[in-house]
């Protein structure tokens, strides 16, 4: 039996995992106190807004984005394939599609700022 | 002594003379404080001698009782009659062939489990008389977890990936994979990575968890597992980025 290549997937996923466990919840608090008019002192559009001018910031912001798409799509991936979708190739190949399209869009509009 | 009678709807299969398995709706008087495998013996010695099923220490330790309890994998020697209401549904270990009422056959966990050679492959051998490999308790403690599987197969019966995908080494011959390669006196990781870091290794699996919620030992094979993937990941990043690094 051949070595599995599927680390080349697993490790961003894993990557991902830790990205989503740590901050999504937050981003989540954070969006809906900002969607209720309390935005925390330190967070207000003007910082943030120069927080992702930045280089580093740009960098931080692709990557939890990116990662988290990546992961989602894995997850979503074998979700599919726990409930009996068998066709993985398919699934798979839709799924990172829908990653990469939207990771390259956040660099876009990153490098737009 | 409290006494209940209890109903049990145990899966009765003959290969001799059934085509298909059925249902048997026992009745039986019991203690309250007693487990279902209990019931099973009082209906074999009072009720129905034809009933098949493994069992031996009545202890948690021996894991030969296992069975689907309610739809859910248990020792049967574990599986308190006083936790269940109604009537209480036995049934063979789900993913395996069933070979006689709620006996099921083991063979392929047992091919599998020799495939992860599980005992340790000395990192160096040494004669005799230069002692014994000496091991200090947290270099034990690295491992011992990993040690304490009984063999019982609930985890296979749980996973779902083992039930559609039966090439799936599964959990429990992972995680002694595991159990050796972190022992400090062994040395046959790279051997057994042969078996671990294929797609029938542990990347079929997707860390439902469930092997880890039955297991009667505490061993949490999914643990074992998703570390496994780590370490994988790091031989394949070696082995395919790192100049000079493919082994």
């Amino acid at each position: 039996m051949a070595k599995s290549h599927k680390p080349v997937v697993w490790f961003p996923f894993a990557a991902g995992g830790t990205v989503i466990a740590f901050c999504i919840p937050v981003i989540v608090v954070l969006t809906f106190m900002a969607a209720l008019g309390h935005v925390p002192a330190g967070l207000g559009y003007e910082k943030l807004h120069a927080f992702a001018g930045n280089g580093l910031g740009k960098l931080i912001l692709f990557g939890v984005v990116a990662l988290s798409l990546w992961s989602s799509a894995h997850r979503l991936r074998c979700t599919c394939f726990d409930f009996g979708l068998r066709a993985d190739t398919l699934v798979a190949t839709l799924l990172y599609a829908a990653a990469i399209a939207g990771s390259i869009a956040s660099a876009v509009f990153l490098l737009r700022i | 002594m409290k006494e209940r009678l209890v109903q049990l709807e145990v899966l009765r299969y003959n290969p001799d003379t059934d085509t298909e398995a059925h249902f048997q709706r026992y009745e039986v008087m019991c203690q309250e404080e007693w487990v279902v495998l209990d019931a099973l013996n009082k209906i074999k010695a009072d009720i129905d001698p034809t009933l098949n099923y493994r069992w031996s220490c009545h202890m948690a330790v021996c894991g030969s009782c296992g069975m689907m309890i309610n739809g859910e994998p248990k020792l049967s020697c574990h599986a308190f009659l006083r936790a269940y209401e109604g009537v209480i549904r036995v049934e063979p270990l789900a993913h395996f062939p069933v070979e006689r009422d709620l006996v099921t056959a083991p063979d392929d966990f047992m091919e599998k489990l020799k495939r992860v050679k599980p005992y340790i492959i000395p990192k160096e051998k040494k004669p005799i008389s230069e002692g014994e490999y000496k091991q200090t308790p947290a270099q034990l403690m690295k491992f011992r977890q990993y040690s304490m599987c009984i063999n019982c197969m609930l985890c296979y019966a749980a996973c779902p990936e083992y039930g559609l995908t039966p090439d799936f080494i599964g959990p429990a011959a992972l995680t002694l994979a595991h159990r050796y390669n972190q022992d400090s006196r062994d040395g046959g990781r790279k051997e057994r990575q042969e078996v671990v870091a294929t797609h029938e290794g542990v990347w079929e699996c997707t860390f439902v968890g469930a092997c880890s919620e039955v297991c009667p030992a505490h061993v949490d094979p999914a643990s074992a597992l998703q570390q496994m993937k780590i370490t994988s990941s790091i031989d394949w990043i070696v082995e395919h980025l790192i100049p000079g690094g493919k082994s």
